[in-house]
């Protein structure tokens, strides 16, 4: 009668024999009959005025269909670009954008015509006839001359570059820095990082012509958004708008928006009467797909000599890019989290989005959690090292200890217990073993270094309560699950993974709370057409928020099947006892029906009285709160002071993201997250030309992501604090790993580096910077 | 302008027609229509096309169709024999190794070639054998234990899984 119980079990991937052996459906995998192919010709100014675009050359060249130019488009697409509120409800001003510059183009790849043609190659070739006549305006690249009074016009018909100027104060700021001991002020940058999903974006349109009907394949992590707003811009109603994302080579953010091509793709369908495809190829991403971070900081922190943290005040410089992304404002979550898991008397921050021609900035991989964690871990050590005391001491005298805690900003962290996760990390690094073996290193003329994070994140956004005001939207999730007659369980939701392993890991959940066989559970998602609608998966949510919404649709079916039970063994409800998934009478356990007999009954004749046939049911989960995962990380480098390499010598993370549903699937998430923030200390940097706004980093070759020789082994620890806001008692662990580790890395280098008297590192830590910081500090 | 072309993909013959220019790469997802081959960076950084040409790892969106011409081809489709894994494609699964799984045919088809030339190689070498694929998912942690792993099961070593393998005979629920 046993049922092994499948929460918390690391089981297999179910996704991965098809992915394996070649067979995944990715967005160029899709091929229509009649298809053809779209090119977008793309400004190569960062800033310019389009004075007149011929396309008679390319509408000549072989085997093109179609040349559309903005003004093709406007009697297609009604409307701009969605952009959410995210943060700050009240911008100074939000540009409308269409999908395709029509008169000036605001940075470096905007589309400015498209070529439709029979093959990608011939669409190629056509797409370098359009002749576009650009007068080149001035580039506005840096942030701060961006903001001064008279400075170039991102574009000219802007009042300024400014997009928001958000205050967010807490507490008495000055009665708390006047109590300090020591007031420190640091400027922290953060690198604008190219998200970098394997996949490129791109998508398959088919409009049916005479029908107003749609379908959208797309490369995306938000199908039913995509279907909501470009279903909505082209007139075709939801109904009749089916979005599909099938397997989708990574996200990270970076594909949770609709993008100007599934507009442009969708109305060339439209136009031409055929399917389009478009395909974004490598140096197109680079310039087009939205970018994360690109913010500074300038930090002042207030302290007491016995390393009591007092007041922190922090103003947030982001780089909005040439239009609002659709989440622009949502990195300026860092503002509320600037305080980390410290308790502040007071913390004032503020936030200044800007704009530059460059590509819009929205959520990576962390969005906005990172760029806190970095601050804030990076002012305690600023702080440890001036009062001259242990960096683990300083973090240990100022952790918030008693839960829920509501933070400065009335954010209210459900359950944590940070000291237990730091102390766990420095016994697995054995922390004074390392301290002893660095004093000794030292002497020999070797820079070892150690560095801390200790990090708290809010993640599975989220209440409506809260999101509805910050973000214009609530984040509820959903689900369908539905008990075929011979016992089969399809469940339906409005998630979408592209990596997370969600097919077997809501499998799992469902076998257990159903009661019934693994295999016999199916997940689906990505297809609006049989999914119920839900707002995808980003800002680890999609357990927390729509794992609850299956919960809550298989409790449903087990109170329904209960009383499936109680008619057929002629027995009241309230004797019916449900012990993984049999359901019997209680005291009589030897005489029991599984779901599967309970489900053909649902469907056959003779119901209770009243009783509608079928079992299934469609739940929303709002939740009450956001989750607060947290950990701590601590790094172990050395550097070569001659040549400014850095390597890794061991890196240890004991995380706690509340229980867990398949322990594979929660270490390869942290895998991955860690790897990526590490990569964003060391490597990473999108750089453009700050005169001309040129991309420089327009390729793979000079865009440096890291291989496998480049990261170190993962060396993995949890702890496991449930989430009291939810039945599953689960948190969340998508970004926890980025969120945690680019800190971890930079504290250790600048650990390293104490006694060349170097205070603070910037990033990327590349070789050439730590060897120019080196050679000067000793001049 | 088209030229003839004959080849064996996954030890089946075939004869196109094909421009000169089109991309090994283009040929077997869209003329053989094998797309399991994937395309992520167009420079030959990433090694997602990575397929066996005549047994060697070649990167095919550098590789013209019409070179490949007499030559014997292996993708990513015919690397599982008579419906039995290969050991690589077996230790990618046990491990872990993959998460969104685009690159993941790249590094099958780079590691089944690394451990055919090195059957029992160090870190340090599947560093080195595979420092021509991306990955953006796993930070490459599971994709080394993944191919220790298959390194061990070809040398007729158990391999060492660190999942439980469920298939469709260990449902759950006993009756």
């Amino acid at each position: 009668m046993a049922v092994t119980s499948m929460i918390g079990a690391r089981i297999q991937r179910r996704e991965d024999p098809k992915l394996i052996t070649g067979h995944g459906n990715f967005i160029d995998d899709v091929n229509l009959v009649n298809m053809a192919h779209m090119s977008v010709v793309r400004s190569p100014h960062a800033h310019a005025r389009i004075r007149s675009i011929d396309t008679s050359a390319a509408l000549a060249a072989k085997g093109v269909v179609a040349v559309l130019i903005a003004a093709d488009f406007k009697a297609v697409i009604g409307g701009p670009l969605p952009v959410t509120n995210s943060f700050v409800p009240d911008k100074k001003q939000v540009p409308e954008q269409f999908p395709i510059a029509a008169t000036e183009a605001a940075y470096a790849g905007e589309p400015v015509a498209v070529v439709i043609a029979e093959d990608r190659y011939l669409a190629d070739d056509a797409a370098q006839l359009v002749v576009v006549d650009y007068e080149p305006l001035p580039a506005v690249m840096d942030l701060e001359k961006a903001m001064e009074p008279g400075s170039p016009l991102v574009k000219s018909d802007r009042p300024d570059n400014i997009g928001w100027d958000a205050a967010f104060p807490a507490g008495d700021i000055d009665a708390a820095f006047a109590e300090a001991d020591v007031v420190l002020k640091q400027r922290i940058g953060q690198q604008r990082l190219f998200p970098t999903a394997m996949e490129t974006r791109g998508c398959v349109a088919d409009y049916i012509p005479y029908d107003n009907r749609c379908t959208l394949w797309t490369s995306t992590q938000v199908p039913h958004f995509i279907r909501l707003f470009v279903g909505g811009a082209l007139g075709v109603p939801e109904s009749q708008f089916r979005v599909v994302s099938h397997d989708v080579g990574g996200g990270f953010g970076a594909k949770l928006r609709p993008y100007p091509e599934e507009y442009l793709a969708t109305a060339a369908s439209k136009i031409t009467e055929r399917p389009v495809k478009w395909i974004e190829d490598r140096t197109e991403s680079l310039q087009a797909t939205t970018q994360g971070r690109g913010q500074i900081f300038d930090v002042e922190v207030a302290a007491k000599r016995d390393g009591t943290l007092l007041g922190l005040k922090f103003t947030q410089l982001l780089d909005i890019g040439a239009y609002h992304g659709v989440f622009s404002a949502f990195q300026v979550v860092a503002c509320l989290l600037g305080g980390g898991c410290y308790d502040f008397k007071a913390i004032h921050a503020r936030s200044i989005g800007v704009f530059t021609n460059r590509m819009s900035t929205d959520p990576y991989r962390g969005a906005g959690r990172p760029e806190a964690t970095h601050l804030i871990e990076r002012i305690v050590d600023i702080v440890a090292r001036e009062i001259g005391m242990d960096p683990a001491e300083v973090r240990r005298k100022n952790f918030i200890t008693t839960f829920p805690h509501t933070n400065n900003f009335g954010l209210v962290y459900d359950s944590g217990e940070y000291e237990r996760s730091m102390d766990r990390a420095m016994a697995n690094i054995d922390y004074p073993a390392l301290r002893k073996r660095q004093e000794e290193l030292r002497a020999k003329g070797r820079y070892t270094g150690i560095g801390f994070s200790t990090y708290v994140e809010i993640c599975g956004v989220g209440p409506s309560s809260a999101t509805a005001p910050a973000a214009g939207i609530a984040l509820v999730e959903s689900s369908m699950v539905r008990v075929h007659p011979s016992g089969s369980v399809t469940v339906s939701v409005g998630t979408h993974a592209h990596g997370q392993g969600h097919e077997t890991t809501f499998a799992q959940i469902v076998a257990d709370t159903l009661g019934v066989p693994y295999d016999s559970v199916e997940i689906r998602h990505g297809d609006t057409g049989d999914t119920p609608f839900g707002y995808g998966t980003y800002g680890s949510r999609s357990l927390a928020v729509g794992g609850m919404a299956i919960m809550a649709s298989c409790h449903k079916v087990v109170d329904k099947a209960k009383k499936l039970a109680a008619h057929a063994f002629e027995a009241s409800e309230e004797d019916i006892v449900v012990d993984q998934g049999r359901y019997f009478v209680r005291g009589n356990p030897g005489e029991a029906k599984v779901l599967a007999e309970l489900a053909f009954a649902s469907y056959g004749a003779g119901l209770p009285e009243g009783m509608e046939h079928g079992l299934e049911a469609v739940s929303y989960f709002d939740p009450p709160n956001f989750v607060w995962p947290f950990g701590c990380h601590i790094c172990a480098v050395e550097v070569d002071p001659e040549t400014g390499a850095v390597s890794i010598d061991r890196y240890v993370a004991v995380d706690d993201c509340g229980n867990v549903i398949n322990p594979m699937v929660v270490d390869g998430q942290l895998h991955g997250g860690i790897a990526q923030g590490i990569s964003q200390a060391l490597f990473e940097e999108v750089q453009y030309d700050d005169e001309t706004g040129q991309m420089l980093t327009g390729t793979m070759l000079d865009y440096l992501i890291p291989t496998m020789a480049e990261m170190p082994h993962f060396e993995l620890d949890r702890t496991v604090t449930p989430s009291p806001t939810n039945e599953l008692g689960v948190k969340g662990v998508g970004e926890a790993g980025t969120i945690a580790s680019s800190i971890a890395v930079i504290n250790a280098i600048t650990d390293a580096l104490a006694p060349f008297g170097i205070k603070h590192v910037e990033m990327p830590a590349r070789p050439d910077r730590l060897w120019s910081m080196i050679k000067e500090a000793r001049a | 302008m088209t030229q003839s072309v004959s080849l064996t993909i996954n030890g089946r013959p075939r004869e196109d027609h094909v421009e000169p220019r089109l991309l090994l790469v283009h040929y077997l997802r869209e003329v053989a229509g094998l797309t399991g081959t994937h395309i992520a960076c167009d420079t030959s950084q990433c090694g997602a096309c990575t397929v066996l040409i005549d047994g060697e790892a070649v990167k095919s969106c550098s590789v013209f169709t019409v070179q490949a011409a007499g030559k014997d081809v292996t993708t990513i489709e015919g690397l599982a024999q008579e419906g039995t894994l290969h050991p690589v494609q077996q230790a990618f699964w046990n491990e872990h190794g993959l998460q969104c799984g685009f690159c993941t045919p790249g590094f099958i088809m780079a590691a089944a070639y690394l451990l055919k030339q090195n059957p029992s190689p160090t870190d340090a070498e599947i560093e080195r054998g595979l420092e021509g694929n991306l990955c953006r998912c796993t930070g490459y942690e599971n994709i080394k234990k993944a191919v220790r792993s298959a390194s061990q099961a070809m040398n007729g070593g158990t391999a060492e899984t660190s999942a439980n393998l469920v298939g469709s005979a260990a449902a759950p629920v006993e009756g």
